[in-house]
Protein backbone atom coordinates (compact mmCIF):
# COMPACT_ATOMS: atom_id res chain seq x y z
CA UNK A 1 0.00 0.00 0.00
CA UNK A 2 3.15 2.22 0.72
CA UNK A 3 3.83 3.00 -2.88
CA UNK A 4 0.46 4.85 -3.20
CA UNK A 5 0.78 6.57 -0.70
CA UNK A 6 2.52 9.78 -2.80
CA UNK A 7 -0.35 9.46 -5.10
CA UNK A 8 -2.61 9.60 -2.26
CA UNK A 9 -0.74 12.93 -1.52
CA UNK A 10 -1.20 14.59 -4.52
CA UNK A 11 -4.76 13.69 -4.77
CA UNK A 12 -5.13 15.63 -1.69
CA UNK A 13 -3.08 18.51 -2.20
CA UNK A 14 -5.07 18.72 -5.82
CA UNK A 15 -8.68 18.51 -3.89
CA UNK A 16 -7.11 21.17 -1.57
CA UNK A 17 -5.80 23.65 -4.02
CA UNK A 18 -9.02 23.12 -5.73
CA UNK A 19 -11.49 23.90 -2.65
CA UNK A 20 -9.17 26.99 -1.24
CA UNK A 21 -10.42 28.44 -5.15
CA UNK A 22 -6.21 28.70 -6.29
CA UNK A 23 -7.01 26.68 -9.48
CA UNK A 24 -10.44 27.20 -11.43
CA UNK A 25 -12.54 24.43 -11.60
CA UNK A 26 -12.97 25.26 -15.05
CA UNK A 27 -9.86 24.52 -15.94
CA UNK A 28 -8.84 21.88 -13.66
CA UNK A 29 -12.47 20.11 -11.83
CA UNK A 30 -11.04 18.47 -8.55
CA UNK A 31 -10.26 15.04 -7.71
CA UNK A 32 -14.19 14.83 -6.15
CA UNK A 33 -15.91 16.46 -8.96
CA UNK A 34 -14.29 14.40 -11.44
CA UNK A 35 -15.39 11.51 -9.38
CA UNK A 36 -18.83 13.05 -9.77
CA UNK A 37 -18.28 13.40 -13.56
CA UNK A 38 -17.06 9.73 -13.50
CA UNK A 39 -20.46 9.03 -11.89
CA UNK A 40 -22.77 11.63 -14.29
CA UNK A 41 -21.04 9.00 -17.31
CA UNK A 42 -22.05 6.49 -15.67
CA UNK A 43 -25.70 7.32 -15.02
CA UNK A 44 -26.45 10.29 -17.52
CA UNK A 45 -24.18 9.45 -20.07
CA UNK A 46 -22.69 12.05 -22.35
CA UNK A 47 -24.70 12.92 -24.18
CA UNK A 48 -27.50 12.21 -22.23
CA UNK A 49 -29.16 8.85 -22.56
CA UNK A 50 -25.39 7.49 -24.27
CA UNK A 51 -23.79 5.50 -20.96
CA UNK A 52 -20.78 5.12 -20.37
CA UNK A 53 -21.17 1.28 -20.61
CA UNK A 54 -22.03 1.61 -24.43
CA UNK A 55 -19.60 4.11 -24.68
CA UNK A 56 -16.55 1.28 -23.66
CA UNK A 57 -18.42 -1.79 -25.68
CA UNK A 58 -18.14 0.06 -29.34
CA UNK A 59 -14.99 1.34 -28.36
CA UNK A 60 -13.61 -2.49 -27.79
CA UNK A 61 -15.50 -3.91 -30.59
CA UNK A 62 -13.78 -1.24 -32.91
CA UNK A 63 -10.32 -1.99 -31.28
CA UNK A 64 -11.34 -5.99 -31.51
CA UNK A 65 -12.02 -5.52 -35.48
CA UNK A 66 -9.09 -3.77 -36.08
CA UNK A 67 -6.92 -5.48 -34.03
CA UNK A 68 -7.81 -9.12 -35.29
CA UNK A 69 -7.64 -8.03 -38.68
CA UNK A 70 -3.92 -7.09 -37.74
CA UNK A 71 -3.00 -10.18 -36.59
CA UNK A 72 -4.53 -11.91 -38.99
CA UNK A 73 -3.00 -11.05 -41.39
CA UNK A 74 0.31 -10.20 -39.59
CA UNK A 75 1.43 -13.02 -37.93
CA UNK A 76 1.51 -15.01 -40.92
CA UNK A 77 2.90 -12.38 -43.08
CA UNK A 78 5.21 -12.06 -40.59
CA UNK A 79 5.98 -15.41 -40.09
CA UNK A 80 6.45 -15.69 -44.20
CA UNK A 81 8.66 -12.74 -44.28
CA UNK A 82 10.61 -14.31 -41.44
CA UNK A 83 11.43 -17.95 -42.66
CA UNK A 84 11.53 -17.05 -46.74
CA UNK A 85 14.09 -14.57 -47.55
CA UNK A 86 12.49 -13.75 -50.95
CA UNK A 87 9.53 -13.12 -49.05
CA UNK A 88 10.49 -10.49 -47.01
CA UNK A 89 13.06 -8.72 -49.60
CA UNK A 90 9.83 -8.27 -51.68
CA UNK A 91 7.71 -7.17 -48.40
CA UNK A 92 9.88 -4.89 -46.98
CA UNK A 93 10.18 -1.98 -49.21
CA UNK A 94 7.03 -1.88 -49.50
CA UNK A 95 6.53 -2.18 -45.70
CA UNK A 96 8.89 0.27 -44.96
CA UNK A 97 7.43 3.01 -47.57
CA UNK A 98 4.06 2.92 -46.16
CA UNK A 99 5.19 2.00 -42.27
CA UNK A 100 6.00 5.82 -41.63
CA UNK A 101 2.98 7.54 -42.44
CA UNK A 102 0.96 7.90 -39.20
CA UNK A 103 -1.90 5.86 -38.78
CA UNK A 104 -3.99 9.04 -37.95
CA UNK A 105 -2.51 10.46 -41.35
CA UNK A 106 -4.75 8.08 -43.24
CA UNK A 107 -8.07 9.18 -41.43
CA UNK A 108 -9.09 11.50 -44.09
CA UNK A 109 -8.41 8.81 -47.48
CA UNK A 110 -10.42 6.14 -44.90
CA UNK A 111 -12.98 8.30 -44.97
CA UNK A 112 -13.12 8.79 -48.36
CA UNK A 113 -12.88 4.89 -49.09
CA UNK A 114 -14.79 3.68 -46.18
CA UNK A 115 -16.97 6.65 -45.24
CA UNK A 116 -17.49 7.48 -41.52
CA UNK A 117 -18.37 4.91 -39.52
CA UNK A 118 -17.21 1.14 -38.05
CA UNK A 119 -15.11 0.21 -41.01
CA UNK A 120 -13.06 3.48 -41.19
CA UNK A 121 -12.39 3.10 -37.74
CA UNK A 122 -11.39 -0.40 -37.61
CA UNK A 123 -9.34 0.29 -40.58
CA UNK A 124 -7.05 3.22 -38.86
CA UNK A 125 -7.08 0.64 -36.05
CA UNK A 126 -6.07 -2.12 -37.95
CA UNK A 127 -3.16 0.12 -39.54
CA UNK A 128 -1.94 1.33 -35.73
CA UNK A 129 -1.75 -2.61 -34.99
CA UNK A 130 -0.67 -4.28 -38.39
CA UNK A 131 2.94 -3.59 -38.00
CA UNK A 132 3.78 -4.11 -35.03
CA UNK A 133 2.40 -7.38 -35.04
CA UNK A 134 3.90 -8.00 -38.54
CA UNK A 135 7.52 -7.14 -37.84
CA UNK A 136 7.70 -8.38 -34.34
CA UNK A 137 6.92 -11.71 -36.29
CA UNK A 138 9.24 -11.47 -38.71
CA UNK A 139 11.91 -10.92 -36.12
CA UNK A 140 10.83 -13.30 -34.07
CA UNK A 141 11.57 -15.87 -36.67
CA UNK A 142 14.59 -14.32 -37.70
CA UNK A 143 15.55 -14.87 -33.72
CA UNK A 144 15.58 -18.82 -33.65
CA UNK A 145 18.76 -19.98 -33.10
CA UNK A 146 19.65 -22.01 -36.73
CA UNK A 147 20.57 -25.05 -34.60
CA UNK A 148 17.45 -25.26 -33.29
CA UNK A 149 16.00 -26.04 -37.23
CA UNK A 150 18.89 -28.16 -37.38
CA UNK A 151 18.37 -30.13 -34.93
CA UNK A 152 15.00 -30.58 -35.91
CA UNK A 153 16.02 -31.56 -38.89
CA UNK A 154 18.67 -33.89 -37.93
CA UNK A 155 15.22 -35.75 -36.42
CA UNK A 156 13.90 -36.10 -39.90
CA UNK A 157 11.31 -33.08 -39.79
CA UNK A 158 9.56 -32.48 -42.20
CA UNK A 159 9.20 -28.64 -43.29
CA UNK A 160 5.72 -28.85 -41.73
CA UNK A 161 7.10 -30.12 -38.61
CA UNK A 162 9.64 -27.26 -38.79
CA UNK A 163 7.09 -24.73 -39.10
CA UNK A 164 5.05 -26.05 -36.22
CA UNK A 165 7.12 -27.62 -33.59
CA UNK A 166 10.35 -25.24 -33.91
CA UNK A 167 9.29 -21.63 -35.92
CA UNK A 168 5.64 -20.93 -34.09
CA UNK A 169 6.74 -22.05 -30.66
CA UNK A 170 10.26 -20.20 -31.53
CA UNK A 171 8.44 -16.81 -32.27
CA UNK A 172 5.90 -17.14 -29.54
CA UNK A 173 7.94 -14.51 -27.08
CA UNK A 174 8.33 -12.47 -30.43
CA UNK A 175 4.81 -12.30 -31.43
CA UNK A 176 2.97 -11.86 -28.30
CA UNK A 177 5.49 -8.56 -27.94
CA UNK A 178 3.96 -7.64 -30.97
CA UNK A 179 0.51 -8.14 -29.89
CA UNK A 180 1.10 -5.85 -26.66
CA UNK A 181 2.54 -3.03 -28.96
CA UNK A 182 -0.06 -3.82 -31.24
CA UNK A 183 -2.98 -3.45 -28.68
CA UNK A 184 -1.29 -0.48 -27.25
CA UNK A 185 -0.85 1.56 -30.60
CA UNK A 186 -4.48 0.60 -31.59
CA UNK A 187 -5.86 2.06 -28.11
CA UNK A 188 -4.14 4.91 -28.73
CA UNK A 189 -5.25 5.64 -32.35
CA UNK A 190 -8.82 4.52 -31.29
CA UNK A 191 -9.52 7.41 -29.43
CA UNK A 192 -8.14 9.72 -32.51
CA UNK A 193 -10.03 7.82 -35.10
CA UNK A 194 -13.47 8.86 -33.07
CA UNK A 195 -12.51 12.18 -32.79
CA UNK A 196 -13.23 12.48 -36.47
CA UNK A 197 -16.77 11.44 -35.72
CA UNK A 198 -18.67 8.30 -35.93
CA UNK A 199 -21.89 6.86 -37.01
CA UNK A 200 -22.98 5.47 -34.44
CA UNK A 201 -22.81 8.18 -31.30
CA UNK A 202 -21.39 6.10 -29.04
CA UNK A 203 -17.15 5.24 -28.59
CA UNK A 204 -15.12 7.01 -25.95
CA UNK A 205 -13.42 9.09 -27.58
CA UNK A 206 -16.57 10.58 -29.41
CA UNK A 207 -17.40 11.20 -25.71
CA UNK A 208 -15.02 12.83 -24.48
CA UNK A 209 -15.03 15.17 -27.55
CA UNK A 210 -18.93 15.64 -26.80
CA UNK A 211 -18.18 16.60 -23.08
CA UNK A 212 -15.60 19.39 -24.61
CA UNK A 213 -18.52 20.57 -26.98
CA UNK A 214 -20.51 21.18 -23.79
CA UNK A 215 -17.71 22.54 -21.83
CA UNK A 216 -17.40 20.02 -19.05
CA UNK A 217 -13.77 18.92 -17.87
CA UNK A 218 -14.87 16.88 -15.21
CA UNK A 219 -16.07 14.67 -17.65
CA UNK A 220 -13.65 14.75 -19.81
CA UNK A 221 -11.22 13.81 -17.49
CA UNK A 222 -13.05 11.54 -16.05
CA UNK A 223 -13.67 10.08 -19.71
CA UNK A 224 -9.46 10.00 -19.64
CA UNK A 225 -9.05 7.92 -16.81
CA UNK A 226 -11.89 5.46 -18.36
CA UNK A 227 -9.48 5.19 -21.68
CA UNK A 228 -6.33 4.98 -19.46
CA UNK A 229 -7.53 2.49 -16.90
CA UNK A 230 -8.92 0.24 -19.76
CA UNK A 231 -5.65 0.33 -21.91
CA UNK A 232 -3.70 -0.81 -18.40
CA UNK A 233 -6.40 -3.93 -17.88
CA UNK A 234 -6.67 -5.29 -22.05
CA UNK A 235 -2.33 -4.53 -21.20
CA UNK A 236 -2.16 -6.53 -18.24
CA UNK A 237 -4.81 -9.24 -19.19
CA UNK A 238 -1.46 -9.74 -22.06
CA UNK A 239 0.88 -10.15 -20.13
CA UNK A 240 -0.72 -12.29 -18.27
CA UNK A 241 -2.00 -14.62 -21.45
CA UNK A 242 2.03 -14.20 -22.25
CA UNK A 243 3.57 -16.00 -19.40
CA UNK A 244 0.74 -18.33 -19.09
CA UNK A 245 2.01 -19.83 -22.36
CA UNK A 246 5.31 -19.82 -21.60
CA UNK A 247 6.44 -20.79 -18.36
CA UNK A 248 9.93 -21.64 -19.54
CA UNK A 249 11.07 -18.38 -18.86
CA UNK B 1 31.79 -52.06 -44.45
CA UNK B 2 29.15 -50.39 -42.16
CA UNK B 3 30.36 -46.67 -42.80
CA UNK B 4 32.31 -45.22 -45.21
CA UNK B 5 32.95 -41.84 -46.82
CA UNK B 6 34.44 -41.89 -49.73
CA UNK B 7 36.45 -38.86 -51.47
CA UNK B 8 34.71 -36.51 -49.20
CA UNK B 9 35.25 -32.70 -50.58
CA UNK B 10 33.49 -29.61 -49.28
CA UNK B 11 33.95 -26.20 -50.84
CA UNK B 12 32.45 -22.97 -49.67
CA UNK B 13 31.13 -20.52 -51.86
CA UNK B 14 31.03 -16.82 -50.93
CA UNK B 15 28.03 -15.67 -53.61
CA UNK B 16 28.52 -11.72 -52.61
CA UNK B 17 32.49 -11.82 -52.92
CA UNK B 18 32.67 -14.76 -55.37
CA UNK B 19 34.50 -16.16 -53.03
CA UNK B 20 35.83 -20.10 -52.64
CA UNK B 21 37.03 -21.59 -49.57
CA UNK B 22 38.00 -25.03 -49.50
CA UNK B 23 36.95 -26.14 -45.84
CA UNK B 24 37.74 -29.92 -46.82
CA UNK B 25 40.35 -31.28 -48.85
CA UNK B 26 39.56 -34.90 -49.26
CA UNK B 27 38.82 -37.19 -46.65
CA UNK B 28 38.03 -41.36 -47.22
CA UNK B 29 37.49 -43.59 -44.13
CA UNK B 30 35.81 -46.98 -43.48
CA UNK B 31 34.59 -47.33 -40.33
CA UNK B 32 33.27 -50.23 -38.91
CA UNK B 33 29.93 -51.15 -37.14
CA UNK B 34 29.80 -50.42 -33.55
CA UNK B 35 33.63 -48.64 -33.56
CA UNK B 36 34.35 -45.37 -31.28
CA UNK B 37 35.61 -42.95 -33.33
CA UNK B 38 37.36 -39.88 -32.35
CA UNK B 39 37.85 -36.84 -34.87
CA UNK B 40 40.77 -34.57 -33.93
CA UNK B 41 42.05 -31.28 -35.24
CA UNK B 42 43.48 -28.12 -35.12
CA UNK B 43 40.32 -25.24 -34.69
CA UNK B 44 38.28 -24.44 -37.50
CA UNK B 45 39.77 -27.70 -39.86
CA UNK B 46 36.38 -28.87 -40.82
CA UNK B 47 35.55 -31.05 -38.28
CA UNK B 48 31.50 -29.76 -38.14
CA UNK B 49 31.66 -29.81 -41.41
CA UNK B 50 32.34 -33.06 -41.91
CA UNK B 51 29.60 -34.41 -39.35
CA UNK B 52 27.31 -32.19 -41.16
CA UNK B 53 27.91 -33.84 -43.98
CA UNK B 54 27.59 -37.63 -42.79
CA UNK B 55 24.52 -36.63 -40.71
CA UNK B 56 23.01 -35.86 -44.23
CA UNK B 57 22.14 -32.00 -43.46
CA UNK B 58 25.17 -30.72 -45.65
CA UNK B 59 23.98 -31.31 -48.98
CA UNK B 60 26.71 -29.43 -51.54
CA UNK B 61 29.51 -31.56 -51.32
CA UNK B 62 31.85 -34.08 -53.13
CA UNK B 63 32.26 -37.52 -52.42
CA UNK B 64 29.97 -40.32 -51.00
CA UNK B 65 28.74 -41.11 -47.92
CA UNK B 66 27.71 -44.64 -47.92
CA UNK B 67 25.88 -46.84 -44.84
CA UNK B 68 25.88 -50.09 -45.25
CA UNK B 69 26.27 -49.14 -48.76
CA UNK B 70 23.34 -46.85 -49.17
CA UNK B 71 24.29 -43.74 -49.47
CA UNK B 72 22.76 -40.85 -47.79
CA UNK B 73 21.20 -37.97 -49.33
CA UNK B 74 19.35 -36.87 -46.57
CA UNK B 75 18.77 -37.08 -42.56
CA UNK B 76 17.47 -40.13 -41.16
CA UNK B 77 17.11 -41.71 -38.57
CA UNK B 78 20.12 -44.50 -38.96
CA UNK B 79 22.17 -41.55 -37.93
CA UNK B 80 21.57 -39.02 -35.16
CA UNK B 81 23.26 -36.38 -34.00
CA UNK B 82 24.20 -34.42 -31.18
CA UNK B 83 25.15 -30.79 -31.05
CA UNK B 84 28.11 -28.55 -28.99
CA UNK B 85 25.35 -26.71 -27.20
CA UNK B 86 22.99 -29.05 -27.11
CA UNK B 87 20.73 -27.68 -28.97
CA UNK B 88 17.60 -28.80 -26.82
CA UNK B 89 13.77 -26.65 -27.31
CA UNK B 90 13.88 -24.26 -24.98
CA UNK B 91 9.80 -23.94 -24.86
CA UNK B 92 9.67 -27.90 -24.32
CA UNK B 93 9.98 -29.55 -20.91
CA UNK B 94 12.78 -32.45 -20.70
CA UNK B 95 10.68 -34.90 -21.20
CA UNK B 96 9.31 -33.67 -24.47
CA UNK B 97 12.64 -33.01 -25.75
CA UNK B 98 13.56 -36.23 -25.41
CA UNK B 99 10.07 -37.57 -26.81
CA UNK B 100 10.69 -34.62 -30.00
CA UNK B 101 12.05 -37.51 -32.66
CA UNK B 102 9.03 -40.16 -32.05
CA UNK B 103 6.29 -37.39 -32.24
CA UNK B 104 7.77 -36.08 -35.25
CA UNK B 105 7.63 -40.19 -36.41
CA UNK B 106 3.96 -40.03 -35.45
CA UNK B 107 4.12 -42.29 -32.65
CA UNK B 108 1.09 -41.85 -29.95
CA UNK B 109 1.63 -39.75 -27.12
CA UNK B 110 1.29 -43.07 -24.52
CA UNK B 111 3.66 -45.15 -26.34
CA UNK B 112 5.93 -42.39 -26.78
CA UNK B 113 5.73 -41.54 -23.43
CA UNK B 114 6.73 -44.91 -22.20
CA UNK B 115 9.56 -45.22 -24.39
CA UNK B 116 10.84 -41.56 -23.20
CA UNK B 117 10.34 -42.91 -19.28
CA UNK B 118 12.53 -45.91 -20.16
CA UNK B 119 15.13 -43.25 -21.71
CA UNK B 120 14.76 -41.29 -18.35
CA UNK B 121 15.22 -44.01 -15.42
CA UNK B 122 18.66 -45.35 -18.09
CA UNK B 123 19.97 -41.74 -18.11
CA UNK B 124 19.43 -41.60 -14.21
CA UNK B 125 17.38 -38.32 -14.66
CA UNK B 126 13.94 -38.97 -12.89
CA UNK B 127 12.08 -36.07 -11.31
CA UNK B 128 13.29 -34.01 -13.55
CA UNK B 129 10.81 -34.63 -16.26
CA UNK B 130 8.58 -31.70 -16.26
CA UNK B 131 11.43 -29.12 -15.75
CA UNK B 132 12.79 -26.85 -19.30
CA UNK B 133 16.09 -26.87 -20.54
CA UNK B 134 17.05 -23.30 -18.59
CA UNK B 135 16.46 -25.13 -15.45
CA UNK B 136 19.03 -28.21 -16.04
CA UNK B 137 22.64 -28.07 -14.86
CA UNK B 138 24.77 -28.32 -18.26
CA UNK B 139 24.99 -31.61 -17.90
CA UNK B 140 21.85 -32.61 -17.20
CA UNK B 141 21.16 -30.94 -20.61
CA UNK B 142 23.74 -32.78 -22.63
CA UNK B 143 22.26 -36.11 -21.41
CA UNK B 144 18.94 -34.93 -22.43
CA UNK B 145 20.37 -34.40 -25.86
CA UNK B 146 22.08 -37.53 -26.25
CA UNK B 147 18.69 -39.39 -25.02
CA UNK B 148 16.91 -37.46 -27.75
CA UNK B 149 19.28 -38.79 -30.19
CA UNK B 150 19.43 -42.17 -28.79
CA UNK B 151 15.48 -42.93 -28.66
CA UNK B 152 15.71 -42.93 -32.12
CA UNK B 153 17.45 -46.10 -32.37
CA UNK B 154 20.39 -44.79 -34.84
CA UNK B 155 23.21 -46.92 -35.91
CA UNK B 156 25.45 -44.03 -36.52
CA UNK B 157 25.21 -41.22 -33.68
CA UNK B 158 27.31 -37.96 -34.98
CA UNK B 159 28.49 -36.00 -31.87
CA UNK B 160 29.97 -32.68 -32.15
CA UNK B 161 32.35 -31.32 -29.26
CA UNK B 162 29.43 -32.56 -26.77
CA UNK B 163 31.23 -32.08 -23.45
CA UNK B 164 33.27 -28.72 -25.23
CA UNK B 165 30.71 -26.48 -22.31
CA UNK B 166 31.39 -28.08 -19.25
CA UNK B 167 33.47 -28.34 -16.40
CA UNK B 168 36.10 -30.56 -15.56
CA UNK B 169 34.72 -32.71 -13.68
CA UNK B 170 31.60 -32.97 -15.22
CA UNK B 171 32.86 -33.86 -18.28
CA UNK B 172 35.19 -36.67 -17.01
CA UNK B 173 31.71 -38.15 -15.59
CA UNK B 174 29.79 -37.60 -18.51
CA UNK B 175 32.59 -39.36 -20.50
CA UNK B 176 32.39 -42.38 -18.21
CA UNK B 177 28.50 -42.32 -18.36
CA UNK B 178 29.32 -41.98 -22.56
CA UNK B 179 31.45 -45.28 -22.33
CA UNK B 180 28.73 -46.97 -20.45
CA UNK B 181 26.17 -46.83 -22.55
CA UNK B 182 28.45 -47.66 -25.54
CA UNK B 183 29.16 -50.91 -24.35
CA UNK B 184 25.81 -51.49 -23.62
CA UNK B 185 24.53 -50.53 -27.37
CA UNK B 186 25.85 -51.91 -30.67
CA UNK B 187 26.12 -48.66 -31.84
CA UNK B 188 28.54 -46.51 -33.91
CA UNK B 189 29.88 -43.64 -32.26
CA UNK B 190 31.80 -40.54 -34.16
CA UNK B 191 33.10 -38.35 -31.96
CA UNK B 192 34.71 -34.69 -32.68
CA UNK B 193 36.58 -33.13 -30.58
CA UNK B 194 39.26 -30.69 -29.75
CA UNK B 195 40.68 -32.58 -26.74
CA UNK B 196 43.14 -35.02 -27.37
CA UNK B 197 43.00 -36.63 -23.91
CA UNK B 198 39.16 -37.07 -24.67
CA UNK B 199 39.70 -38.43 -27.44
CA UNK B 200 42.18 -41.25 -26.16
CA UNK B 201 39.96 -42.35 -23.26
CA UNK B 202 37.09 -43.32 -25.39
CA UNK B 203 38.23 -43.91 -29.05
CA UNK B 204 38.72 -47.28 -30.68
CA UNK B 205 40.17 -45.58 -33.15
CA UNK B 206 41.39 -41.48 -33.46
CA UNK B 207 41.38 -39.49 -36.78
CA UNK B 208 44.05 -37.00 -36.80
CA UNK B 209 42.91 -34.12 -39.23
CA UNK B 210 45.05 -31.39 -41.08
CA UNK B 211 44.18 -28.10 -40.42
CA UNK B 212 41.86 -26.46 -43.09
CA UNK B 213 41.72 -27.47 -46.12
CA UNK B 214 41.21 -31.01 -43.70
CA UNK B 215 42.31 -34.10 -44.95
CA UNK B 216 43.30 -37.03 -42.74
CA UNK B 217 47.04 -36.95 -41.54
CA UNK B 218 47.28 -39.74 -39.35
CA UNK B 219 44.67 -42.54 -37.51
CA UNK B 220 45.69 -43.97 -34.37
CA UNK B 221 44.51 -47.91 -33.45
CA UNK B 222 44.55 -47.88 -29.87
CA UNK B 223 42.36 -51.07 -28.27
CA UNK B 224 43.66 -51.24 -24.34
CA UNK B 225 40.86 -52.48 -22.51
CA UNK B 226 37.94 -50.41 -21.34
CA UNK B 227 37.29 -48.62 -18.34
CA UNK B 228 40.69 -47.23 -19.22
CA UNK B 229 43.55 -45.55 -16.94
CA UNK B 230 43.82 -41.74 -18.28
CA UNK B 231 47.23 -42.10 -17.34
CA UNK B 232 48.67 -44.79 -18.58
CA UNK B 233 51.93 -45.42 -20.34
CA UNK B 234 50.52 -46.62 -23.57
CA UNK B 235 47.88 -43.53 -23.33
CA UNK B 236 50.42 -40.98 -22.62
CA UNK B 237 52.40 -42.09 -25.74
CA UNK B 238 49.35 -41.69 -28.11
CA UNK B 239 48.59 -38.20 -26.46
CA UNK B 240 51.84 -37.17 -26.78
CA UNK B 241 52.05 -38.20 -30.03
CA UNK B 242 48.75 -36.39 -31.73
CA UNK B 243 49.48 -33.45 -29.36
CA UNK B 244 53.13 -32.81 -31.54
CA UNK B 245 51.07 -33.56 -34.68
CA UNK B 246 48.93 -30.98 -33.53
CA UNK B 247 51.49 -28.41 -32.60
CA UNK B 248 53.06 -29.10 -36.37
CA UNK B 249 49.77 -28.18 -37.73
CA UNK B 250 49.65 -25.22 -35.85
CA UNK B 251 53.13 -23.51 -36.62
CA UNK B 252 53.90 -24.50 -40.17
CA UNK B 253 51.61 -25.49 -43.69
CA UNK B 254 50.53 -29.29 -43.48
CA UNK B 255 53.72 -31.34 -44.19
CA UNK B 256 53.80 -34.27 -42.58
CA UNK B 257 51.91 -37.57 -42.75
CA UNK B 258 49.60 -38.67 -45.66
Amino acid sequence: MGRYLPLIILLCLWQVLSSLGIVASYILPSPIEIAAGFWALLTVGMPPGHLLYYHILYSLYRVGLGFSIACALGIPLGLLMGWFPRFYRLFSPIIELVRPIPPLAWIPIAIVWLGIGIRSAAFIIFLGAFFPVLLNTASGVLSINPILIDAAKALSATQKDIFFKVLLPGSLPSIFIGMRVGMGVAWMTLVAAEFSGVKEGYGLGFMIMTARDIQRPDEILAGMFVIGMIGFIIDWLFRTWESSTRPWV
Amino acid sequence: MHLELIGIKKTFVDEKQGKETSAIAHIDLQIEGGQFISIVGPSGCGKSTLLRIISGLEKSFEGEVLLEGQKILKPEHEVGLVFQQYALFPWRTMCKNIEVGLEIMGMSKIERRTIAEEYIRLFGMNGFEDLYPSQLSGGMQQRVAIARTLIMNPKVVLMDEPFGSLDSQTRNDMQEFLMDLWQKRNVTIIFVTHNVDESVFLSDRIVVLSKRPARVLRIFEFDSPRPRDRTSKVANDIRREIIGILRQERIEPSSIGN
